[in-house]
């Protein structure tokens, strides 16, 4: 059973130390064949790409400069080895008698080191590398070849200083440490995190692109008709359509995913979205973010997923990732997210009352 | 004219106000998929059941007042004049009245009274089932062999339907957990595992986590679906009921359904007062 949605703490981040876990049921194999695989069909004559698929795995988007795309498999053996080790200790019950952490939390950054968040056991960040092509793969982006993602524009860098940096779509549920100093972080709720907001699953879980959160409800489901193709992301339960065929709609229309049409190159699925808000923020990218998505049945229990992202007012360059989607026997439950978002309201509270406290003292405002 | 004559005046009017839908579907047969009834595409209902499922006049508002000479908008809607006004209907539930317990009956009108408090859809909530087929918005049904899927525009909403039955739903949620079978060619959905946070309606009408619905979905003609949905809750009402209502296509050319994402519009209303700066009222 997947890990429920338990509400948002806002100082839940965890420690990356954290981010291990068992193997899982649908375990990637080595073996992923792209070759002669013949997919099943429906009567349409097009792939079956239904399912539900667990998009967790520890290789991140961007790999360290200078390194290889692919991993030895002793060195990927060895990773993941050590990430199950991790996590078991991780996992391991805690000391009943242990002292109360101390007020306000040790000064740590994360979980531990202030009022405590998710235990390991609630997490589910994938334990193994995403296998493409037979390869174990150190980072999603194959394009540039460095495996990072290129450059942002001068503009960009400039939007980025603004005060809204941190509400993107991509922010991961690590990235609050729990006590931000950037002025006016919890000033109003549009400053929080689109996670915390319950807008967005964080980690840019819905995408597009579509990637790990590396933290947990990474589940995806696909509903398949010839005129409409359902992408099911559990987390806050955002269901996009892709409309088979079909042209964008004009550009005043605007959606937190994009607007997302289809058509088949072969037996791949092209998805081909534009049309985002301007508060979707993948990254930092403007509204104009064009994103084209590559969906390949590669085996009985798995898709390809391929992405490129392109903006011109964000990135020097378009660029390209790549990973497994393992299908899964599991069950999406419902992630009503916002329903039990009683921390927002707190993280404001708290901080009126911090700032209470502060003028109290005499001390100096932020 | 007290609020209270106002809300129920329209009781003896509708015994037979609703028309059985299924009756109507004759000898049409829909196109097919796996050898079943086609329901796939963008639905919507029209008619007043989000208001109020029971029968009612015209009223001001749906929170109201007493005046001097009858029932007025409460002061937080009065600004809304005539855009807040509450539509009339015959309603929609078989045989007119919701069947409650007594005690049942006192706690729907209490939610009645504090309706702007207390309706989960004013804060953006899962709608529930099957409230969120006649919350006054579109949503989509993906069908196909194996699958069925629905969409809904309201807060996002979804419903997988279950073609195989997974088990008992290990846990309680907002949308309940849904099971599908075809009864010749009508599909039936058996819905269980309810919070009870959830409202059939903004005049107040509720049910517990003992909540059972059961939803009946027939195409009748090409653009029109007969659904019913059964309602059991032994912990509210004395017998089961029944609403029914069709379902119409929506007709527009290259219809699809909008983001509705209400999370952000009720983010004021919700943490607005914990601003830095409050924006007032």
């Amino acid at each position: 059973m997947r890990k429920l949605f338990v509400a948002f703490t806002g100082a839940a981040a965890m420690a990356a130390l954290l981010m291990s876990t068992s193997v899982p049921a649908a375990a990637q194999s080595d073996k992923t064949e792209t070759k002669k695989y013949s997919p099943p069909r429906l009567p349409d004559g097009h792939p079956d790409l239904q399912g539900t698929y667990d998009l967790a795995t520890i290789t991140p988007v961007e790999r360290a400069q200078g390194s290889p795309l692919v991993l030895t498999k002793e060195a990927a053996l060895k990773l993941e080895t050590q990430r199950a080790a991790q996590r078991e200790r991780a996992d391991a019950p805690s000391d009943a008698n242990r002292s109360a952490p101390p007020k306000g939390g040790d000064g740590s950054v994360g979980a531990a080191g202030n009022v405590g968040g998710y235990n390991s056991g609630w997490l589910d960040p994938g334990s193994t590398f995403t296998v493409v092509n037979g390869e174990k793969r150190a980072s999603l982006i194959v394009d540039p070849a460095d495996g990072r993602v290129p450059p942002m524009t001068d503009a960009a860098r400039k939007r980025m200083m603004g005060g809204f940096a941190r509400q993107t779509s991509d922010a991961g549920e690590r990235a609050d440490p729990g006590l931000e100093t950037a002025p006016g972080a919890y000033d109003d709720p549009e400053r929080r995190p689109l996670g915390e907001r319950c807008l967005l699953g964080f980690g840019s879980t819905s995408g597009p692109p579509a990637l790990p959160d590396y933290f947990y409800n990474n589940l995806h489901q696909i509903v398949q008709t010839p005129d409409a193709i359902m992408i099911l992301t559990e987390m806050v339960h955002d269901a996009r359509t892709v409309r088979m065929n079909a042209q964008h709609l004009p550009k005043q229309f605007r959606f937190w995913l994009g607007d997302s049409i289809g058509h088949w190159d072969g037996d791949t699925l092209v998805v081909d979205t534009t049309n985002f808000t301007d508060k979707t923020r993948f990254r930092g990218s403007t509204e104009d973010l064009h994103v084209i998505e590559r969906f390949t049945r590669t085996s009985a229990e798995s898709l390809l997923y391929q992405f490129t992202v392109d903006d011109p007012k964000t990135w020097t360059k378009p660029w390209t990732g790549e990973y497994t989607w393992p299908a899964t026997n599991a069950h999406i439950y419902e992630y009503a997210c916002h329903e039990a978002n009683y921390a927002l309201k707190d993280i404001l509270k708290g901080a009126r009352l911090r700032e209470k406290e502060q003028a109290e003292k005499g001390a100096t405002k932020e | 004219m007290t609020i209270g004559k106002v809300l129920f005046a329209a009781g003896a009017l509708i015994a037979a106000a609703t028309m059985p839908l299924a009756a109507q579907s004759g000898t049409y047969r829909p196109p097919r998929i796996a050898g079943k009834p086609d329901l796939n595409g963008i639905w919507q209902t029209m008619n007043e059941a989000n208001f109020d499922l029971e029968g009612h006049i015209a009223r001001p508002a749906m929170a109201l007042r007493d005046g001097p000479y009858g029932p007025v908008p409460a002061a937080p809607v009065v600004a809304l004049g005539a855009v807040g006004a509450v539509p009339p209907s015959l309603g929609v539930v078989e045989g007119g009245e919701i069947p409650y317990k007594p005690e049942a009956l006192a706690k729907k009108k209490e939610n009645q009274k504090n309706w702007l408090a207390l309706d989960p859809e004013i804060r953006c909530y899962l709608p529930g089932v099957p409230r969120a087929t006649y919350i006054p918005q579109p949503f989509r049904i993906f069908q196909n062999a194996t699958q069925f899927f629905i969409t809904y525009q309201f807060a996002g909403a979804v419903r997988n339907i279950y073609m195989k039955d997974p088990g008992p739903p290990p846990v309680d949620s907002w949308m309940g957990q849904s099971v599908g079978h075809w009864d010749g060619d009508t599909l039936v959905v058996d819905v269980t595992g309810f919070n009870d946070s959830t409202w059939f309606d903004r005049a107040g009408n509720y049910h517990s986590d003992a909540l059972h619905v059961v939803e009946r979905y027939t195409r009748t003609s090409p653009d029109v679906i007969a659904y019913e949905a059964t309602i059991t809750d032994p912990n509210v009402f004395t017998r089961p009921w029944k609403i029914s209502m069709p379902l119409y296509r929506r007709q527009e050319k290259n219809e699809q359904l909008l983001d509705f994402k209400c999370v952000e519009f009720v983010e004021e209303l919700m943490y607005g007062p914990y601003r830095k700066k409050p924006l007032g009222p």
